[in-house]
């Protein structure tokens, strides 16, 4: 018996990254920006999406979505509700998107013709931080209900993300929202985190957050 | 959380490495995982005992080397190791860092097998 050491240093999500790499390529030269919203479940992603993308359409942009749901397509519905392309992704129990169902929803779309496409992840802010999906930028939600050690107690997703939406501002003074604790954390755990501050329910915040998309869209225009 | 794809995975990936060498046993899986990599060892090493089930790592041992964040630090112009991963903070000047230079790793270094001789094999 001869025992040996075999030196392999291989990437085990490997092949997610490389499948990854390949949709960012398409994506930046169709024109699209790409981008992956995280949470925790029930923090507003559906309800920033509704709002987001009946604005974007209103003003003339051309949006689709794709959503990723444990086993309903409840959101789907809500969405499609602003008359935007919208696919479901039901992952069957499976708690994070992964490039690979990405791609295979994309299937007969046209991304050229689309200035803007979201993606809303399954209400999970442990895994889907392992998984590039090929998105230009990455949001993490996080609402008032939900304390505002969130970025401490998840930095992994906190400190992958490009930008911040605090939701369900409406309710941040009935719950006793901290708001300069809320801010310090994210900023702790991700220094320079452009960070919104919007409510679903009456719109607060908006003009910012589309804004923002609108200057990243330009900004990667070429 | 997805702790069991990432040990099928690895199991599919030593499975198909140590298949070059004939009749060799695993005996050890060695992975380097970034303290942002987001899994947690008690329940990979839970995941790994019954996914290596029936296969060549049956009984082989997972090894989870933990890395440190490293930032680097454009006032210090050094890369810093962090303490913990509740503040990215440099240690030294206390000023923030934006530039991550490991952390997130999520790979397997080596490998250990015991191969069979020759003679055993002739036997
Ligand atoms: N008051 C208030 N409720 C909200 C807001 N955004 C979402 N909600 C509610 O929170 C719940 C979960 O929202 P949803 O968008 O489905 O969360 P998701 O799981 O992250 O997609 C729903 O009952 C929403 O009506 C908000 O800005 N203000
Ligand atoms: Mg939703
Ligand atoms: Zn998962
Ligand atoms: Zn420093």
């Amino acid at each position: 018996m001869t025992t040996r050491i075999v030196e392999l240093r291989r990437g085990i999500l490997k092949k997610n990254d490389e499948l990854a790499a390949g949709l960012r390529a398409g994506f930046a030269n169709a024109g699209v920006l790409v981008l992956n919203l995280v949470s925790s479940p029930g923090t507003g992603k559906t309800a920033l999406l509704e709002l987001t993308l009946r604005e974007l359409k209103a003003r003339g942009a051309r949006v689709a979505a794709l959503v990723g749901d444990l086993e309903t397509d409840n959101d789907a519905r809500r969405l499609a509700a602003s008359g935007a392309p919208v696919r479901q992704i039901n992952t069957h129990g499976i708690c994070h998107l992964d490039a690979e169902m990405i791609g295979k929803h994309l299937d007969g779309w046209e991304l050229g013709g689309l200035d803007y496409l979201f993606i809303e992840n399954v209400g999970n802010l442990v895994c889907p931080s392992s998984y590039d999906l090929g998105e230009a930028i990455r949001v993490v939600l996080l609402s008032v209900t939900e304390g505002e050690d969130k970025p401490l107690k998840y930095p992994t997703m906190f400190n992958s993300a490009d930008a911040a939406v605090i939701t369900k501002m409406d309710l941040a003074a009935p719950c006793g929202f901290d708001r300069e604790t809320a801010l310090r954390n994210i900023n702790e755990i991700r220094p320079g985190m452009r960070i919104f501050e919007t409510s679903a329910k009456t719109g607060a915040g908006m003009e910012a957050w589309l804004g923002y998309l609108a200057e990243q869209r330009a900004g990667r225009d070429h | 959380m997805h702790e069991l794809s990432i040990v099928a995975s690895i199991v599919d990936t030593v499975t198909e490495s140590a298949a070059a060498y004939k009749g060799a046993r695993v005996v050890e899986v060695r992975l380097r995982v970034g303290a942002l990599a987001s899994v947690v060892e008690d329940s990979l090493q839970f995941c790994y005992g019954i996914a290596t089930e029936g296969t060549a790592l049956e009984g082989s041992r997972l090894v989870v080397n933990v890395l440190p964040v490293v930032m680097h630090c454009v006032p210090c112009g050094a890369d810093v190791e962090l303490e913990g991963v509740q503040s990215f903070r440099c240690p030294k000047c206390g000023e923030p860092c934006f530039d991550l230079r490991q952390g997130r790793e999520l790979e397997i270094e080596a490998i250990e097998i015991d191969e069979m001789d020759e003679v055993e094999e002739k036997r």
